[in-house]
């Protein structure tokens, strides 16, 4: 019989070879983003795919969870007489947490498992061995260009979640719970700061490193066959939603922490 | 220089307790083409990657053109993959770009051609393979495998390599098409005057493009000798080998 000492043990040091790992890949897609050579087209085309064909998915996210706030924001409110808070707080909890939260969750599954799957049917296809004989470094052709446009497109997915969101509070609000438009988006405007945005923009930076390392990383782990691709792509996904959660709390006590 | 353009040394790889090569002794010569035969798990494959420094052995040494490469990163190796040549397995085409941009690839990426001017050169190539340029705008996924195989070909030749290796290139490919590929090989190899290292388990396609054959068996070279000498090479395991039958000192791997 296994001794649970040495499962633990094992278990834990797994965990941190892991972690080793995935921080030794990441300082290598980061240096690779940061020193020439850059390839100006591939950077563009992952912003397109990237970028671009996320803003459907993730303003539907946006609209509803806007929504499903005000609702419930105006049915607690309303039970010590503070309904007429709706737009603050819809404002402040999606540009300060939902609207960068939504974004890196939809494209951990979007973006971030998409990513893995590619660059894991590239790997068990040979396609990167090829890369590499060509005088190519993966880092710098593939891995690269999916962070730099990851970094760059979700802070403006971010903006427009954050826009979306509140829209879909004020729908419900002026049309399914009697508030005034203009005093609605007066309120929204009067109460939003300039930090409050900073915030959600700062964390859209992140979660974009994160979906896109995670992403490569385990693309770039693939074991051979269709199972490992797909295996690839459950584990960034889960991983990079799992790091998204987490780190956007860090990221909100830290704020909170130095007055942000 | 003098002396082998590839030399393989006491080359021995393992992964996990599967031992896979056992100390592989291999030189080719320039303008040579060798043929490396084997049956399937015998490390052919293993062997090249360790060659072209996609996997680093775990004892041994590699030598190219008298530099040791073998544990060669940055310029180094690149200096040395500039001069080498590679036909996958599976053609292992950019499924993203056009067949020219996959011809075109080392142009364009690693030695800054302009994409004018490696556009011309991609299609040239092709026509030495007998691709016309229409297939040039087509994607790896609207052409035949045989075309995929002729695509990767003038991917593999478009530098002038010193050194092609080709990776069971006529794997998957009917008995004409298969005939054809080899015949581009041996055209393409002759006219660059480059060496070229090849593994196959197809004896056909083995002594049409070897000089000579070596056969790897359980990660040792056991036999070496022209290609004219391999239907009777003296050797039991390369006779059982060529002539494909099941008795033998080999257990079939089933």
């Amino acid at each position: 019989m296994a001794n649970p000492l040495q499962l633990v043990g094992r278990i834990t040091l797994g965990l941190f070879a892991d972690i080793g790992r995935l921080a030794v890949f990441a300082g290598r897609v980061k240096i690779a983003a940061i020193t020439p050579r850059w390839y100006g087209g591939e950077i563009l085309r992952q912003m397109v795919r990237i970028g671009f064909y996320s803003l459907p998915v993730v303003g539907l996210a946006a609209v509803f969870i806007g929504a499903a706030l005000a609702l419930n924001i105006y049915e607690g409110g309303s039970r010590y007489g503070a309904e007429q808070f709706v737009p603050n707080i819809v404002v402040l909890g999606i540009s300060r947490e939902l609207g960068a939260v939504i974004t890196g969750l939809m494209l951990a599954g979007r973006v971030s498992a998409g990513i893995a799957a590619e660059i894991g049917a590239m790997r068990v296809t040979e396609q990167i061995d090829a890369l590499e004989t060509l005088s190519a470094s993966r880092y710098r052709y593939l891995y690269a260009p999916r962070f730099i446009a990851a970094l760059a497109t979700l802070p403006l997915l971010v903006m427009a979640a954050n826009i979306i969101g509140v829209m879909g509070g004020w729908l419900v609000s002026v049309y399914g719970l009697g508030f005034d438009s203009t005093v609605y988006l007066r309120n929204t405007v009067d109460f939003i700061t300039r930090d409050d945005i900073l915030v959600g923009l700062i964390k859209a930076v992140l979660f974009g490193g994160i979906i896109s390392v995670m992403g490569c990383y385990q693309g770039d782990r693939s074991q051979a066959g269709a199972t490992g691709v797909g295996r690839a792509a459950t584990l960034s996904m889960v991983g990079a939603a799992v790091l998204v959660l987490a780190f956007n709390y860090v990221l909100s006590t830290l704020f909170v922490e130095i007055g942000l | 220089m003098s002396g082998p353009l590839l030399k393989l040394e006491g080359l021995e790889k393992a992964f996990g307790a599967k031992q896979v090569l056992r100390g592989v002794d291999l030189e080719v010569a320039r303008g040579q083409s060798l043929v490396v035969i084997g049956g399937s798990g015998s490390g052919k494959s293993v062997m090249l990657k360790n060659a072209l420094g996609l996997m680093m052995p775990d004892r041994g040494r590699i030598f190219f053109d008298g530099e040791d490469v073998t544990n060669a990163t940055g310029k180094a190796r690149e200096t040395m993959r500039a001069r080498v040549g590679m036909l996958f397995q599976s053609g292992a085409l950019f499924d993203s770009l056009t067949v020219w941009e996959n011809v075109a690839f080392r142009l364009i990426n690693s030695e800054g051609t302009r994409r004018k001017d490696a556009k011309e050169r991609a299609i040239e190539t092709l026509k030495k393979v007998r691709l016309g340029s229409d297939v040039a705008l087509l994607y790896p996924a609207e052409i035949s495998g045989g075309m995929q195989k002729r695509v990767s070909l003038a991917r593999s030749i478009i530098s002038k390599p010193d050194l092609i290796f080709f990776d069971e290139p006529t794997t998957g490919l009917d008995p004409i098409t298969a005939d054809a590929i080899n015949d581009l090989i041996v055209e393409m190899v002759r006219s660059l005057g480059a060496a070229a290292v090849s593994i196959t388990h197809d004896m056909a396609s083995a002594r049409k493009i070897a000089d000579e054959i070596a056969m790897l068996f359980e990660g040792r070279i056991i036999w070496r000798g022209k290609a004219a000498d391999v239907m009777n090479s003296g050797n039991a395991y390369v006779d059982q080998f060529v002539h494909g039958r099941a008795d033998g000192p080999i257990q079939p791997a089933i």
